[in-house]
């Protein structure tokens, strides 16, 4: 109101600074509308000063929430993203198919320079390596020097070494946060579970084939391995190498109607948290790597082609009274019978010159379809990253022909046998061999490669091998063991064969009636002793050593002794032939009749007729094999 | 105190001394310390990011910190009518800068900031806003007390010429510094509440005009708003470091998110407080921004002297306001806004303009009169 009434100044503009030089006290009480604009003034920089007390009291209200209380709850999204961030860092765990740890991580520190904080190089260089004497003077020295502003100095520190590092105080060395990956069973799994680098990235095996995975997924990977298994199988191999001294081992148990490995060692090994001062052969995956000519074992592949595909039967005659000569060659047996040998006789005195001459009577070409329809000649299809790739003629002769026939001249790795030999013993179907646990559901790669009767001939020919030929030392009682041996004389550097070095292998599967698993063992440089009475051939070192494994293993895996009640008819069948072709003409019985209604053209017991041939011992067992058929009591 | 002076001393700085308000010299020298403290923390990390060498950025601000304290000591001797011929000046200068600015300057990060002057980088535009406080209080004053003067309109042409130049820089932050402070100013000059109304509608406005008009102002608030939608970096670096602070901080030096704040050494030098000398400092810090604002207001308020009323509230406001708006941004409680925390923050022109603005604040609030209230 007093705006209004009171007048306004009036007059010339003042420069600058006139209007304040002639302002005093009482102009001021007489300008009534400059008091008024003054007064206006102050009250609103009161409001402008409330504003201000506010806002800096939201600030600090701020800062108590953020530093005292702690959190910002709309930053929850970004703070999670560098959660996942963080725990991604974390490697799965790798288990064993019964969730026993394999693989895991441990957290540990790592030790690292920041060299442009560190003052003086040479000095904190002496502490570092008084304290810790394993690093090595010029390159600490180096690196302290190097201005990076971050090196490695060591991975991996304990908390001891933590401790006495850090209490060097040596400006410019930290430690940051870093996970080991340790492998609680050391070398048990050396060469499945693999290794990985200092950063955790895989580098070899499981750790390298599924790194993807492993630094993906938070789920432990279930390997189809079973510790319990792969213990028994590591110390019976080991066992079997330092009894006949040999300078190394494979073996593998593989699944026969799934093809998961449930065991596979490749001695010698080593301790994962020691790759760095392995040796090659140690670090040296034997199982899936190595390529080796499996010798006699490859016979079984012979019969199974040849009974397959027709161009034999089990009675089927073949003349092994002489040595084949072709070219320079002349082909020989280890246990020269000198006799005409039916197909079970090629296959339990392991002739040479009677697997030759079923494949050649089979042809080349079958043959050859026959070994890539298994999987022999194509590399395998292993998960593992250490893979072979079968080593076979480019151009398959006749004499290829021959010696592949009983497994020379072609070169594969253990798990190719074993996989293989599943096909056959199970009914004929093909599994792709696998480290990583199938479950029940799952789908399986699998297809059919021989009939069930082929499976069949075999398993009973496998049976027979164990009972009357060079396996016996690998049966045990109840298991109702059946397999085949390989004695395979290694190649010298020269590029021939040297007759005392050889690879002994045997391969079962158990039991006979309706295998469940396939075991291999492979024995490199196998040494005779006293109790083999000189001899150090397959059936004296691999069969036992399987034996030894398979009674191991089999209550662990579920495998129960079986009882007089089984029966085993394609067994019977053979023996009943067998026993009636001995007495009468044997190409009357060559005939694929005979072989298939066998107990209806036989009307005599087939373990009486066996017992005037056999030992007391395999007598027994075939009639415990035969016994459900009522004709054996 | 220092006894040297005595109460009967006329002298120039005699007369300062006595007159000068000291509270205010004391929270600038509080102030000044705890930002070269808090450079030497911020500043070499920076340094070594740029590849300079590691007191790169200390030095600089050791080397700009006299010249600021120099300059406002200087400026604080003044008498109110050289304070207001100063600023008079001062704005057409540093109007004349910029528009060479425009013309010749350096194109940093997407803007025309900078004008390289005898060797040394100057940023005109931190120089305009304490001058044109002071004009803009003075055209306000004049148009209340006189009828004849189109103080107002005079005003609003000036504003309009400011907004002009910096909008062409671009520079939207500094836009809305010298466009509130300008608002302020007008508001406590008396404008009737209609306007005041409308002039906070029209404000409402041009910041939505602005995130319609600048993309990069839209991504800002499009991210504070949602903090998923983009790169949120340097705002989520900020909070972990205030939240790694905690009571008392992680210790001088132990700082570790200001190795990955790009700007920790300029808009984010708040959160190295917070990480590295915990809730305390930043408390003390915004007690000292808190203090120096109000008290230059209160001062303001005691004026009887219109122009000196609203040249002290207004630099006092844009004093505020910048403090506010950078320790707002860091504590994420608005869109970052790049703007550097006064007296603490790097930055050369700032730190000498902000010499500039508070020794006027501390020339116009010194004590005019006697005992008997006579003007001495």
């Amino acid at each position: 109101m007093i705006a209004t009434v009171a007048p306004k100044a009036r007059g010339a503009f003042l420069y600058p600074g006139d209007e304040l030089k002639s302002m005093g006290p009482s102009k001021i009480r007489l300008d009534g509308i400059a008091v008024r604009a003054v007064e206006i003034g102050r009250m609103r920089l009161i409001v402008t000063a409330s504003l201000f007390a506010l806002a800096f009291g939201l600030i600090g209200a701020r800062l108590v929430e953020l530093m005292v209380v702690g959190g910002d709850p709309s930053l929850v999204v970004a703070r999670g993203t560098t959660t996942t961030a963080a725990v991604s860092q974390r490697r799965a765990d790798i288990v064993d198919r019964n969730g026993v740890l394999i693989a895991t991580n441990l957290p540990t520190v790592d030790l690292f320079a920041d060299a442009q904080k560190v003052i003086d190089p040479k000095n904190a260089t002496k502490k570092l390596i008084a304290t810790m004497p394993e690093l090595k003077r010029d390159e600490v020295l180096r690196k302290l020097s190097s201005g990076q502003r971050f090196v490695y100095l060591r991975r991996h520190l304990t908390p001891n070494e933590q401790a006495s590092i850090n209490a060097l105080g040596i400006p410019g060395v930290d430690f940051v946060e870093s996970s080991r990956r340790v492998y609680p069973h050391g070398s048990l799994f050396a060469h499945v579970a693999g290794v990985t680098d200092p950063d955790n990235h895989g580098n070899a095996g499981a750790e390298k084939a599924f790194d993807e995975i492993l630094r993906r997924d938070q789920a432990p990977l279930a390997l189809s391995l079973d510790v319990r298994v792969q213990h028994a199988v590591r110390e019976a191999l080991a066992a079997g190498i330092t009894r006949f001294s040999a300078v190394a081992g494979n073996a593998v148990v593989m699944d026969a109607n799934t093809g998961e490995l449930v065991a596979m060692v490749s001695l010698p090994d080593f301790d994962p948290k020691d790759i760095g001062t392995a040796s090659e052969a140690a670090r040296f995956n034997g199982v899936t790597l190595g390529l080796y000519e499996m010798g006699s074992t490859f016979k079984l592949f012979t019969a199974a082609m040849a009974l397959d595909s027709g161009t034999a039967t089990l009675a089927s005659r073949y003349d092994a009274t002489e040595p084949i000569k072709i070219g320079r060659f002349t082909i020989q047996d280890f246990h020269a019978q000198n006799r005409w040998m039916d197909v079970p006789d090629v296959l339990i005195h392991s002739s040479n010159i009677g697997a030759a001459k079923i494949a050649l009577q089979a042809g080349t070409e079958a043959q050859k379809a026959f070994l890539r329809k298994i999987g022999l000649l194509t590399p395998l299809a292993l998960e593992l990253p250490e893979v072979g790739t079968p080593q076979y003629p480019r151009t398959w002769r006749e004499i290829n022909t021959i010696t592949i026939a009983y497994g020379h001249g072609i070169s594969v790795t253990p798990v190719h046998v074993a996989s293989a030999v599943s096909a056959l013993v199970n009914g004929g179907t093909l599994h792709a061999p696998t480290i990583v646990r199938r479950d029940t559901g799952d789908e399986v790669a699998a297809r059919p490669v021989i009939s069930k009767r082929t499976s069949d001939a075999i398993r009973a020919l496998m049976r027979m091998i164990v009972i009357e030929g060079s396996g016996k030392q690998a049966d045990v009682a109840g298991y109702l063991v059946g397999g085949k041996t390989g004695s395979a004389e290694k190649v010298t550097r020269r590029g021939g064969y040297a007759e005392n070095s050889r690879r002994t292998s045997f391969v079962a599967a158990f039991p006979i009636t309706a295998p469940r698993y396939v075991v291999l063992v492979v024995l490199d440089e196998p040494r005779a002793i006293k109790e083999t009475y000189g001899f150090a051939t397959a059936g004296w070192n691999a069969a036992p050593t399987a034996g030894a494994i398979i009674a191991k293993i089999s209550p662990m895996l579920g495998v129960f002794p079986i009882g007089h009640d089984d029966t085993f008819e394609p067994l019977a069948g053979i023996l009943a032939s067998r026993s009636v072709g001995r007495r009468a003409p044997r190409n009357e019985y060559a005939s694929r009749e005979a072989d298939e209604a066998p107990r209806a053209t036989d009307d005599s017991a087939p373990g009486v007729a066996i017992a005037a041939e056999t030992t007391a011992d395999a007598m027994s067992a075939i009639a415990d094999a035969a016994g459900g058929t009522g004709e054996v009591e | 105190m220092n006894t040297s002076i005595t109460r009967t001393d006329v002298s120039l700085v005699g007369r300062w001394w006595w007159t000068v308000d000291k509270w205010i010299l004391v929270a600038v020298a509080l102030l000044i310390s705890i930002g070269v403290l808090l450079n030497f923390a911020a500043g070499p990390p920076a340094a070594e990011r740029i590849g300079a060498d590691t007191f790169h950025f200390v030095r600089r601000q050791m080397m700009f910190l006299p010249i600021a304290v120099v300059v406002m000591l200087a400026i604080s001797l003044l008498p109110p009518v050289q304070i207001r011929r100063l600023a008079v000046i001062g704005f057409v200068c540093a109007l004349i800068l910029m528009l060479a600015t425009l013309a010749l300057g350096l194109e940093v990060k997407g803007a025309r900031r900078w004008i390289t002057f005898a060797g040394v980088s100057l940023q005109p535009s931190e120089f305009i806003k304490p001058f044109f406080a002071v004009v803009a209080a003075w055209m306000f004053a004049e148009h209340r007390l006189r009828d004849d003067f189109p103080g107002n309109a005079i005003a609003v042409g000036l504003l309009l010429a400011v907004v002009v130049m910096l909008l062409s820089q671009p520079d939207v932050g500094m836009t809305l510094v010298v466009t509130a402070v300008w608002c302020a100013q007008f508001f406590v000059a008396g404008l009737p509440i209609f306007w005041v109304i409308l002039f906070a509608l029209a404000g409402l406005s041009a910041l939505v005009g602005a995130y319609f008009a600048f993309s990069h102002v839209a991504s800002r608030v499009d991210r504070f708003l949602d903090p998923s939608s983009g790169d949120n970096y340097q705002i989520t670096q900020s909070m972990r470091a205030f939240e790694q602070g905690g009571w008392f901080g992680r210790g001088p030096g132990e700082g570790r998110v200001k190795e990955a704040l790009p700007d920790a050494h300029t808009d984010f030098i708040f959160a190295v407080a917070g990480e590295e000398f915990g809730v305390i400092l930043c408390i003390a810090m915004v007690a000292l921004f808190a203090f120096l604002v109000i008290r230059a207001l209160v001062k303001a308020m005691r004026e009887e002297n219109l122009f000196i009323l609203l040249a002290v509230g207004g630099l006092a406001v844009q004093f505020g306001l910048q403090a506010v708006i950078n320790m707002a941004s860091s504590l994420r409680m608005m869109p970052t806004k790049g703007m550097t925390l006064p007296f603490v923050s790097y930055g050369g022109s700032s730190l000498v303009a902000l010499g500039v603005g508070m020794g006027m604040i501390l020339a116009l609030t010194r004590r005019r009169r006697d005992l008997e209230g006579r003007l001495i």
